[in-house]
């Protein structure tokens, strides 16, 4: 211990550090709960001297929004199938690089790197490995006679009787694959053309956010459970071999008990992270949250941030607090499940 | 059932690429006989645990062979061989009660579970943890730990029970109490065990056999107060006891054994520079003795004491004498201490080879009789040498050619017995 004496000294040390958080993250956070229960805030108008009247308005609003319950099963979505994916293959892939001993490092570095990519970069390239580019016109007759065997839409008959046709002409990398396999290029996440009877499927859209989001999440996850995986002693596995107990048993009664403390953290990291996705959202489809701008992938921090632009303070405070109340509960139950499963 | 290892060796490559070979063990020969408890003694890097984890298969050898019984597992795997095997940490599973620990691998051998209970039980009250089953590792002391290890290690029936270091991270009280514990379980189940320590106190005291090992290399094989009483070389010697051996510079000249200038005692053999061992124990202070050394100091232990003094042909920086705690010490007026030594606690080795040499082994002395039946006694009661042998003292023990392993830096005495042998005949 400090003698008391000297513990101003100690003080002044934290000082610089405890001056920055309480500006910007205690007052912040404090002032949240203030505005969120102004009903009708307006910042300039507040600044000028203007009172507002306490209430709770600024909930019922946000929870009444018929936009919101969208915002809400999207985020919940994409973390209820995003955390266990990505956990499932980081626990895979972290086990198999801890066994490999050659190009190990090089591994581990590869793995490594959409993590210290940036999401909208990524996003962007995702948008493009997806993408699928309009559409070729064909003659009917002359497309299924060279062999062609993608469906062709919107067939017509021109004055001369031949027969038209559009079929998709994918340019993403994605859609190339599926179409070396024979399988009609899907519109994952463009809106237009008239491909499928119009624009692309929200199951389209979720699948790419999942793809992309379950990627973006592996490295930092990997990082954990490797680090966890190369601190278990040794001697586990050796007693374990000379026990003659088979990979799977070992996997399973050893492995994972034992990194169980670090599989706890990346869950419960997982689902914080997954309920503030957004950023990856507007990677891909751009701040229109959705094909063609239509807001049917909006999350909960998208509607957070329209609020802010809209000038709605007092929407963005209670739906930020709403978020907090989930994320708490959510990780409540999280830390509850794992005090029973975790062995530290 | 027996062990036999059969010229194992180890080769580590080594691991920045420069093509340099580590020789781990190198050609260890020795069959453990069924029921032994075995003790490999050895300091850090002499291949003890090597050899350990060659026999319970969790290390591939080089070269070499190994055989239980008359089975050889030279290339089955771990899980085959059917060892039992106690960490040096225990490497008990935290995550798992003791209970489960214990029935593991009883588990991994799909064995009805009514079985696996019975065995459990019987495995714990035998190292009597039956009262802790449903604890925790991290719930027990470091002792408790051991014994649930030990458990585990004996309730699959192991043909061989192999323990690495186990006393080390016993704090010394509970070491004492679980290496008689060892002993116990050994005697009761019976079962062919080798350990691993580096600690010769431990393994002299529970071992039926000892193996002392440097660099790679067994140098002695035999019981431990065989060993202790006749080390095969300065190493041995040096590292079996406590206190350990004193060392000293000495000669061989006419048949006389020198430390410095002073006669020592007789001593048959060809005259060359030697390295003089004496137990602490081997020392009597006499007035007139034969030994003198100055007088450091006096350090009481209770039942007896040591005389701490310094001697210039001494390698050691202090000699240490072990004395009766009511034995009155006066130095000379030069501050001189003089002692004469039991020649049953004095060894003599080879300076270049550091290997023993025996009175009455001496190429040109063939006539004489071989190193077996030459009692030292003999020799010390020449007319010129001091009386140094108590009425009252044990008649020494003829050193006996017993196991050693011959290998290269041991030629000196290999050949010499061989050639008198033969000449013998």
């Amino acid at each position: 211990m400090v003698d008391s004496k000297q513990q101003w000294k100690a003080w002044l040390y934290l000082l610089p550090a405890l001056i920055l958080l309480a500006v910007f993250t205690v007052y912040p956070i404090i002032n949240t709960v203030r505005i969120s229960i102004l009903e009708g805030y307006k910042p300039l108008a507040a600044i000028g001297g203007e009172r507002y009247p306490l209430g709770i308005g600024n909930f019922t609003k946000v929870i009444s929004y018929k936009g919101f319950t969208t915002c809400l099963t999207n985020t919940l979505l994409l973390c209820v199938l995003t955390v266990p994916i990505s956990c499932f293959l980081a626990l895979l892939v972290s086990v198999c690089l801890n066994s490999i001993n050659r190009l190990g490092k090089v591994l581990q570095t590869i793995y490594f790197l959409p993590y210290v990519t940036n999401t909208i970069a990524i996003g962007m390239v995702f948008a493009m490995m997806f993408n699928i580019v309009g559409l070729k016109q064909v003659n009917v007759a002359e497309y299924l006679s060279t062999g062609g065997q993608y469906t062709i839409y919107n067939i017509y008959t021109d004055v001369n009787g031949e027969k038209w046709g559009f079929v998709a002409q994918s340019w993403g990398i994605i859609n190339n694959l599926l179409q070396l396999f024979g399988i009609n290029p899907v519109n994952w996440i463009n809106s237009g053309g008239n491909i499928n009877g119009g624009s692309s499927t929200y199951v389209a859209n979720i699948a790419v956010m999942v793809v992309y989001i379950v990627w973006n999440a592996l490295p930092f996850k990997i990082l954990i459970l490797l680090g966890g995986l190369q601190s278990v002693n040794k001697q586990y596995y050796d007693a374990a071999k000379i026990d003659g107990t088979s990979r799977v048993r070992t996997f399973w009664r050893i492995t994972v008990p034992l990194l169980s403390p670090m599989l706890a953290y990346v869950i419960i990291t997982g689902f914080i992270g997954g309920f503030k996705e957004y950023s990856s959202i507007v990677g891909i489809f751009g701040e229109g949250m959705g094909p063609s701008g239509n807001g049917s992938l909006q999350t909960i921090v998208g509607y957070i941030y329209d609020a802010l632009k809209t000038d709605s303070y007092g929407t963005a405070s209670a739906a930020s607090l709403i978020l907090f109340g989930i994320i708490l509960i959510v990780t409540l139950i999280n830390l509850y499940v794992s005090s029973k499963k975790v062995h530290y | 059932m027996k062990v036999v290892l059969k010229n194992l060796t180890k080769i580590f490559q080594s691991r920045n690429g420069n093509g340099k070979e580590v020789i781990a063990v190198n050609n260890f020969d020795f069959e453990i006989p069924d029921g032994k408890l075995i003790g490999l003694l050895g300091p850090s890097g002499c291949g003890k645990s090597t050899t350990l984890f060659m026999i319970s298969g969790l290390l591939k050898q080089s070269s070499g062979q190994i055989f239980f019984g008359d089975d050889d597992v030279t290339n089955l795997p771990a899980e085959k061989r059917g060892v039992g095997l106690v960490f040096q940490n225990y490497a008990l599973y935290p995550h798992m009660t003791v209970k489960q620990n214990i029935m593991f691998p009883l588990q991994n051998q799909k064995m009805p579970k009514a079985e696996i209970m019975q065995r459990v039980v019987e495995a714990a009250k035998l190292v009597q943890i039956d009262e802790l089953l449903d604890r925790k590792p991290s719930e027990l002391s470091g002792g408790q730990q051991q014994r649930v290890a030990i458990a585990r290690a004996l309730v699959k029936s192991p043909n061989v029970l192999l323990l690495d270091e186990p006393l080390s991270n016993l704090d010394a009280r509970l070491r004492l109490q679980t290496r008689e514990e060892i002993r116990r379980i050994q005697r009761d189940t019976n079962v062919t065990t080798i350990f691993v320590t580096h600690d010769q106190e431990e393994a002299m005291s529970i071992s039926d056999l000892i193996v002392v090992m440097k660099l790679g290399v067994v140098q002695q094989i035999d019981e431990p107060q065989k060993v202790y009483d006749n080390p095969v070389n300065l190493f041995v010697a040096k590292f079996l006891g406590t206190p350990p051996i004193n060392v000293f510079r000495g000669k061989i000249e006419n048949k006389t054994l020198y430390i410095g200038d002073e006669k020592i005692m007789k001593f048959d053999h060809d005259d060359q520079e030697v390295y003089v061992g004496i137990r602490p124990e081997g020392f009597i202070v006499n007035d007139k003795g034969v030994l003198s050394t100055k007088f450091v100091s006096r350090e009481v232990m209770g039942r007896d004491s040591s005389v701490v003094s310094k001697s210039d042909a001494s390698e050691t920086p202090i000699i240490r004498s072990i004395v009766d705690s009511d034995k009155v010490i006066n130095p000379d007026e030069n501050g001189m201490v003089h002692f004469d030594i039991k020649p049953n606690k004095i060894f003599v080795f080879n300076r270049e080879t550091e290997e023993r040499l025996l009175s009455g082994v001496n190429t040109k002395n063939a006539e004489e009789a071989p190193v077996a039946e030459t009692p030292v006694e003999e020799t010390v009661t020449t007319e010129e040498i001091p009386e140094v042998v108590d009425a009252s003292e044990a008649p020494v023990e003829a050193p006996k050619k017993t196991t050693t392993k011959k290998t290269t830096t041991k030629k000196t005495v290999a050949k010499k017995t061989t050639k008198n042998a033969e000449e013998e005949k």
